[in-house]
């Protein structure tokens, strides 16, 4: 077979054809906007494009990896439904261009400012086709919301950034808009009482989509959604909670939407940095890392922090509960050091789906 | 159901193993006596029963890893059992295993509001979680039926739902980390008081492994506050086609409720003549509740009772209390024991697609008349999950078989539909052998690597989950490596 530039197969059979032939390593590409890169040949699933099935009654939809997001929310906003887990856009952030793609979404479980009330992506895959490092085609889950039928390979592929297979098709669970949301905007509070004021949120009966902080404008966000009545009472009820000096914006969908795309971090110069942890101990670990800017998303839960390039963040931050990951910078390794237990599985299960080692190489351990 | 034949070989260590098993655990946590070991025989699947070779409760995570070092090292297969209380033969023994029980580890071990996280040992029983948290106003979501009793390590292993499930979620996506011990004794942590996986999504893997990937023995939960309250509408319907319309107009309306139960004549019937909870007589009833303050509660009632008028109900009986709900509910929580009072039954767990609905009745109506046994049907419409009642006698010769014959049956109508074998109860030994109506060789050998990787001796709960037939070659190998 003559060598290719890159492959951008139009079918799974294609696609397995491809793998199955290859003498060298592949880079796995979507929609190729989230920066994520790896050594080999690029593999495209862009040709691999169409929404399969799409059942409004039900909130599931099965779509070709290659699906570009922007068409699956249009058709979901037709229904007045959408992609709850509200997936990031990496664009602005990386200085990218391309159309993110929903295997791309899947396969890095993207998920944004209400994953913490609903759920990651990878609580709202249902299913997967992929191709695995042998070129043989494997299907599991599938498109049901409820399915414990042999082992859930739907969450190892959730996130495992194409290094254990390709995926071809995807099939995910959707969520009603709600009919109005409003955001709760507390003014004046330090980081540390800024967190604390959304886990006490959080721990209230009012139920919250969104809860941040941002302590470059100082201002404290808690997003409510549903039905207008509801909405109006819970947020006026968490006023109450929360007390202090504090506003109700209707609307305020393009405050999350900024939040959700890291926009405070686009076009400005230095490593971005993903920081998962214990909520409580996000002002602590902020405050360690030397970061030249954060922000609090998940209730404190992930940090996004900037930082001077090639700095070590995962060493100013020591041992704690939870990882960090370089979105943006070249400098470090893009994932955390798995303890060597972990490792060890992780290393034997790419071993195993991916024997040749063609997929993704030097990506993730 | 098929079981392989026990190995000769391991029996006869029984007693080296008991000893080395005595030497690390205390005396009254090796069961070995031929007739206490039957205590362990069954789990809720009672058709099938097999004491263990021994039985062993451990209390602490380093008692895990002593008593799999040992196993490891003789070759000795195990069944991790949490409460017994899987309906699909999870915890079902081989005549030459070890049950591993995890029911004296039940302690709580970190509450933590501000996180919204409670950590426990494995054995602790799903209702307990919530019993350690509802005082302070929280709660932990999952709620499968037998919820009293089951552990979280068996949630875990068979990632359980519940019927408010269409909401919060399942297991899988309210576990947030575990301490898990691998068959060869060593211990690894994954997940905890974070979110999301920084590599591999090894929690996402585990939950829902039966038991074969490793033995859970602390787990890191979400707790959520509790809403403010809850009430449901009671609603009939003279066609389940119908019925089936309306909760689909109901979720296309963006209403979103914690759940909707549906129940069948057969069932209504059953469950009137044992609970008298006052349903009214017709083909199909739903159970819809919402949650949130009462005038949140009321809004949203409003909105489905509007959308079920449009489908002509026989009956709409909305709650206005308390005891209201609990009358609305008498019904549905009493119709496996209802169902029970009749006969003999066996319980399916097929999830379908929603707008698969209609179908799957009629075609379940026509296999009950072609095989001649009664089936009553009561499930979570909002989700597709189908819990199937097949009535048979025990007593009477061929009737399992008849009744397993059927239950396939409708298993495959299942898939066929575009839906899947198990839901909630998990594949154990009950559907085992139909894994290949759903998975391809393929499918099921990129599964089996799975388990290679973690468990390469093939010794945890080894004939489960996997058709004997696909897993023989494997289980053999570890044979031979002995």
């Amino acid at each position: 077979m003559a060598k290719k530039d890159k492959e951008m197969p139009e079918s799974e059979a294609e696609l397995s054809e491809i793998v199955r032939a290859a003498q060298e390593p592949l880079q796995i590409i979507g929609g190729g906007t989230r920066g994520i890169l790896a050594e080999g040949v690029p593999l495209s699933t862009r040709a691999l494009s169409g929404i399969t099935l799409y059942e409004p009654g039900a909130m599931t939809m099965v779509a070709q990896a290659g699906t570009p997001v922007a068409q699956i929310e249009a058709a979901l906003a037709a229904e007045n439904q959408r992609l709850a887990f509200e997936p990031m856009d990496h664009r602005a952030l990386m200085g990218t261009a391309g159309e993110p793609t929903i295997g791309g979404v899947m396969a890095a479980n993207v998920s944004g400012p209400r994953r913490i009330s609903v759920g990651a992506a990878r609580d709202f895959l249902l299913g997967v086709r992929y191709v695995d490092g042998m070129g043989q085609i494997v299907k599991n889950g599938g498109r049901v919301m409820k399915n414990v039928t042999g082992y859930d390979l739907v969450k190892l592929m959730a996130g495992a950034h194409g290094t254990l297979g390709v995926l071809s098709e995807v099939s995910f669970k959707v969520l009603p808009r709600p009919e109005m949301q409003a955001t709760l905007v507390l003014k004046g509070l330090e980081d540390a009482a800024g967190v604390a004021a959304l886990a006490r949120a959080l721990g209230s009966p009012f139920e919250v989509s969104a809860a941040a902080h941002d302590p470059a404008s100082g201002e404290t966000l808690l997003r409510v959604e549903g039905f207008e009545a509801s909405v109006r009472y819970r947020c006026a009820a968490l006023q109450k909670l929360l007390g202090g000096e504090s506003a109700i914006e209707e609307d305020g969908g393009a405050r999350w939407t900024a939040m959700r795309d890291v926009r405070a971090f686009a076009g400005v110069d230095g490593d971005v940095w993903r920081i998962s942890c214990k909520p409580s101990d996000a002002p602590r670990l902020a405050e360690k890392s030397g970061a030249a800017a954060v922000f609090y998303d998940w209730a404190g839960g992930l940090i996004w922090a900037r930082m001077a390039a090639g700095s070590d963040l995962r060493a100013a931050l020591g041992a704690y509960d939870g990882h960090a990951t370089l979105i943006r910078g070249n400098g470090q390794p893009r994932f955390e050091p798995e303890p060597a237990g972990v490792a060890r599985i992780t290393a034997g299960l790419r071993a195993r789906f991916d024997p040749r080692g063609l997929f993704n190489r030097g990506l993730m351990g | 159901m098929q079981m392989p034949i026990p190995d000769a070989a391991v029996l006869a260590r029984k007693a080296r193993v008991v000893e080395q098993l005595m030497k690390i655990l205390p005396a009254d946590a090796v069961i070995h006596d031929v007739a206490e070991t039957r205590a362990y025989e069954c789990d809720a699947l009672t058709a099938y029963r097999c004491p263990p070779m021994i039985a062993v409760l451990p209390s602490s995570t380093e008692e895990v890893s002593a008593v799999l070092r040992i196993c490891h090292a003789e070759g000795v297969p195990v069944v991790p059992r949490g409460s017994g209380t899987s309906l699909a033969g999870g915890a079902l023994p081989t005549a030459d295993c070890v049950i591993l029980g995890v029911a004296r580890m039940n302690g709580v071990l970190e509450t933590d509001y501000d996180n919204r996280i409670i950590r426990v040992q494995a054995g602790r029983t799903n209702l307990s979680v919530t019993g350690a948290v509802e005082a302070d106003g929280f709660f932990y979501a999952p709620d499968p039926s037998s919820q009293l009793a089951c552990a979280i390590a068996g949630n875990i292993a068979m990632n359980s739902g519940g019927a408010h499930c269409l909401k919060y979620g399942v297991t899988t996506n309210n576990l947030m980390g575990v301490r898990m011990v691998m068959m060869n004794g060593e211990v690894v942590d994954i997940g905890g008081a974070h979110l999301d996986a920084g590599g591999l999504d090894l929690l996402g893997l585990i939950c829902g492994s039966e038991g074969q990937l490793g033995v859970v023995t602390e787990a890191t939960l979400r707790i959520l506050h509790k809403p403010e309250g809850a009430r449901p509408v009671l609603m009939g319907f003279d066609d389940s086609e119908v019925a089936g319309a309306c909760v689909t107009d109901i979720i296309k309306a963006g209403v979103l409720p914690v759940a909707i139960e549906f129940m069948d004549r057969p069932c209504i019937e059953a469950t009137e003549a044992f609970a008298k909870a006052g349903y009214p007589m017709c083909e199909a009833l739903l159970i819809v509740e919402v949650e949130g303050s009462d005038a949140e509660i009321d809004h949203q009632l409003e909105l489905i009772m509007e959308i079920a008028r449009r489908h002509n109900p026989v009956e709409l009986r909305q709650s206005k209390s308390a005891e209201e709900s609990a009358a609305i509910w008498l019904g549905r929580k009493s119709a496996f024991g209802a169902m029970g009072q009749i006969n003999d039954y066996m319980c399916l767990d097929g999830t379908i697609p929603v707008s698969s609905l209609p179908h799957v009745l009629r075609r379940i109506g026509e296999l009950s008349k072609e095989y001649g046994l009664d089936v009553g049907n009561v499930f979570h419409a909002g989700d597709g999950n189908m819990h199937p009642l097949i009535l048979y006698d025990a007593n009477k010769p061929g009737d399992l078989e008849l009744c397993e014959a059927m239950g396939a049956d409708i298993l495959k109508l299942c898939v066929e539909v575009g839906g899947c074998l198990t839901g909630e109860h998990g594949v154990g030994i009950e559907k085992r052998d139909l894994m290949h109506v759903q998975f391809a060789a393929a499918d099921l050998e990129a599964q089996m690597a799975v388990k290679d990787v973690f468990d390469p001796q093939w010794l945890l709960n080894p004939a489960k989950v996997f058709p004997l037939d696909a897993s023989e070659p494997r289980r053999q190998l570890a044979l031979a490596a002995e």
